[in-house]
């Protein structure tokens, strides 16, 4: 039986900042306020650039230590501001019809999503694919982010929560990025944060249409189209 | 030929931003103009590209698979840009003067940004660029299919959005992990080019290239309205202004489409063709035999030409499966002809809508005597759509089942002629139901809309159309099979 080591200080760090990552997942899938559920979305993707930071000082990849601070720029400053900016307008930044958007129920919502990240983590885990840039763990854990991403998207019943479901789904690819794609040319991981920028402009300008239309942010009456 | 693709891309690019300045008028001519000036580019690539790839750096690629779905973009955009301009005026007749100005010019400037990035995707050479641009096809088409603001429209637009939206997020997966398996060959930097990770097929690890084909197969399939990722599709398609229905149906899905065949050709280059082919026919048959049942009940005549698209996506990915030169030859002439077919139905819909003033195929009746040129027009799209001879559609299936036979895939031919059976009898069944009842007052109006056309502009791009799907199915010009050819060799049948 090989030994077990225990992980040194980087790749405990990674496997941390990882791990943080998806208890924010979890966060922002039992929010009943909007605002709270952007706070998180900034701090999860405050997280993914101090994780690219540690990855470029660690593995001597100074081209991330230049995404980590575009990432910072768009996902923490623009993002949250553009959302909320949004909300402002429509007034419904505590709306009961986002606090009460569970399909489920808080309890069923979080333990079905404690199964879909378990079903994530042991299936990209079980992939065996070991980057040399970064832990397998963090593989895992960003597999486990995006199954919960997709359970936030489609068991929260408003337009506000989906939207911060696919911001936080893009997120948790940016971690499996970073740990198995970590090379990838800076013009290329520019053109996908200015891709995500023109995307959240196109979210929020339809959350506006729908609320205009609807008076409020929900989509439990999205219901005409059928068949 | 690098000045030819530059062309390709500035064109209309330009013409989004001057019809978004211009006089609404000027939008229609600005919009013509740029559509006819595309194809023009594109069939300008044919012949090169039908005997060499062009290759400019790493990011810019043009090669006969990617010239075959700007073709048939091509084609489409400029058709759609003339009916444009008799549908753009007959939609704002009645309008405040500055709400349809403003309807418009946003009209415009987006329709031609969409065919922008539809003809600029298939030219990327790296992976990741190719990804950005699919989705960027995306953010652009959704904010048409909210353009008419209705409930319907909204809704539509928000389910797009957001599915085909996540759908790219596992296409965006699959360039990571493509990414990864390169950089096991290439080293950790290198830039995704298509043409590299093909150079290197061979060498590249199992495990990855399997993940990234099956998460390119499930994320652009969202976008190609693969069974079970295509629930946005015919809410999309029935509540889009019906110039950008039928851009949608007829170039959209082929593009992403061609999306998945690059990934194709890495997994077959890296894994060999079983696997992958394997793949496609699941998805295929799922998508076809879905679509053929939708097609006998519907009652929405854009929601049945948008299941006619599910089923003809299906058609290409068995098409694909069978991995027979001739199949493969088959496919390719499919994404041509099925543009032409398609953007000839949803344009003689869009006339019929405008006529009767509904969707409802109920409501449409006797469309042959009241629209001299549209009905029997559309009469023409549908059995082209069903692959009755002497259209292109006849001769690219008959290439897909003979492909399918001469691969040993009895069984799967023999689903697809039966399901494709069964799609024709539900698309007959409604237009013809459209078709000969005798004409009557629709809800609201006490009697019968008087014979005639809307409008000349929405008559003309459909001879076109019609034109072109004979051309395909009588006889394809020496260049075009030529480079059909060359493309099914470098997809890998000529092996």
């Amino acid at each position: 039986m090989d030994p077990v080591h225990a992980p040194g200080v980087y790749q405990g760090a990674a496997n941390v900042i990882a791990t943080l990552m998806l208890v924010l997942e979890f966060g922002m899938l039992r929010q009943a306020l909007i605002r709270d559920q952007i706070r998180l979305y900034a701090a999860q993707s405050a997280l993914i650039s101090v994780l690219a930071i540690v990855i470029a000082a660690d593995r001597g990849l100074p081209d991330l230590y230049a995404l980590a601070a575009l990432s910072a720029a768009l996902k923490v400053v623009a993002v949250p501001l553009v959302v909320r900016r949004l909300l402002g307008r429509t007034g419904h930044d505590e709306a009961p019809g986002v606090a009460g958007s569970y399909t489920f129920g808080v309890a069923n919502t979080v333990l079905g999503s404690i199964g879909l990240a378990a079903l994530g983590y042991f299936c990209f885990g079980a992939l065996g694919i070991h980057s040399p840039v970064a832990p397998a763990a963090a593989l895992a854990i960003a597999g486990a982010m995006v199954l919960v991403a997709f359970g936030l998207m489609i068991v929260r019943r408003d337009v506000a929560s989906q939207a911060v479901g696919f911001f936080s789904l893009e997120n948790a690819i940016s971690l499996a990025a970073l740990v198995v794609a970590a090379g990838l040319p800076l013009i290329l991981e520019t053109a996908f944060l200015f891709d995500l920028l023109v995307a959240v402009v196109v979210f929020a300008m339809l959350m506006r249409a729908h609320h205009a239309r609807t008076e409020s942010l929900s989509t439990a009456d999205l219901t005409r189209l059928r068949g | 030929m690098l000045a030819v693709i530059v062309a390709l891309m500035a064109v209309p690019l330009a013409a989004a931003i001057a019809s978004l300045t211009a006089p609404p008028r000027a939008g229609a001519a600005i919009t013509v103009t740029s559509g006819v000036a595309s194809f023009g580019l594109v069939l300008a690539l044919v012949p090169a590209a039908a005997h060499r790839t062009l290759g400019y750096g790493s990011y810019l690629r043009v090669d006969a698979v990617s010239v075959i779905f700007m073709l048939a973009t091509g084609f489409l955009y400029a058709a759609v840009a003339v009916y444009c301009a008799g549908y753009v005026r007959k939609e704002t007749e009645g309008e405040e003067p500055a709400a349809a100005r403003r309807y418009t010019r946003r009209f415009y400037a987006l329709f031609n940004l969409f065919g922008w990035s539809m003809l600029v995707a298939p030219t990327m050479n790296s992976l990741a660029l190719l990804w950005i641009a699919v989705e960027v096809t995306t953010v652009v088409s959704a904010l048409l299919v909210a353009l008419e603001n209705t409930d319907a429209a909204v809704e539509a637009a928000w389910k797009y959005v957001l599915i085909a939206s996540a759908g790219l997020g596992l296409g965006l997966l699959a360039t990571i992990f493509a990414y990864f398996a390169g950089a096991q060959v290439l080293g950790q930097h290198y830039d995704l080019a298509l043409s590299t990770v093909l150079h290197v097929g061979a060498r590249l690890p199992h495990t990855p290239v399997r993940l990234a084909f099956m998460l390119a197969v499930l994320g652009y399939g969202t976008k190609v309205g693969l069974f079970p990722v295509h629930t946005w599709l015919p809410d999309a398609h029935s509540e889009a202004p019906t110039p950008v229905s039928a851009l949608l149906s007829g170039s959209l899905l082929a593009v992403s489409f061609y999306a998945i065949l690059r990934y194709f050709q890495i997994a077959t280059a890296t894994l060999g063709s079983a696997f992958p082919r394997d793949v496609l026919l699941a998805f295929g048959v799922a998508s076809l035999l879905l679509a053929s049942l939708y097609l006998l009940d519907q009652r929405d005549l854009k929601r049945l030409l948008a299941y006619s698209s599910v089923e003809h996506m299906g058609i290409l990915a068995i098409g694909v499966s069978f991995g027979a030169p001739v199949a493969l030859a088959g496919v390719l002439l499919h994404v041509l002809a099925h543009a032409a077919a398609k953007g000839n139905a949803f344009m003689g819909a869009g006339v019929f809508t405008v006529k009767f003033d509904s969707k409802q195929i109920s409501a449409q009746r006797g469309a042959i005597d009241l629209l001299p040129w549209s009905g029997p027009l559309f009469l023409l799209a549908v059995l082209a759509l069903s692959a009755m001879p002497p259209f292109g559609i006849f001769r690219s299936e008959f290439q897909i089942v003979a492909g399918g036979f001469s691969s040993h895939s009895y069984a799967a031919a023999a689903i697809l002629v039966v399901l494709v059976t069964v799609a024709f009898l539900g698309l007959t069944a409604s237009a013809t139901s459209m078709l000969l009842r005798s004409p009557r007052p629709a809800a609201g109006h006490t009697a019968a809309p008087a014979r005639g056309e809307p409008s000349v502009w929405m008559v003309v791009p459909v001879l076109a159309g019609i034109a072109v799907l004979l051309v395909l199915g009588l006889h394809p010009p020496g260049e075009i099979t030529q480079l059909i050819s060359r493309a099914v060799a470098q997809l890998g049948g000529a092996a």
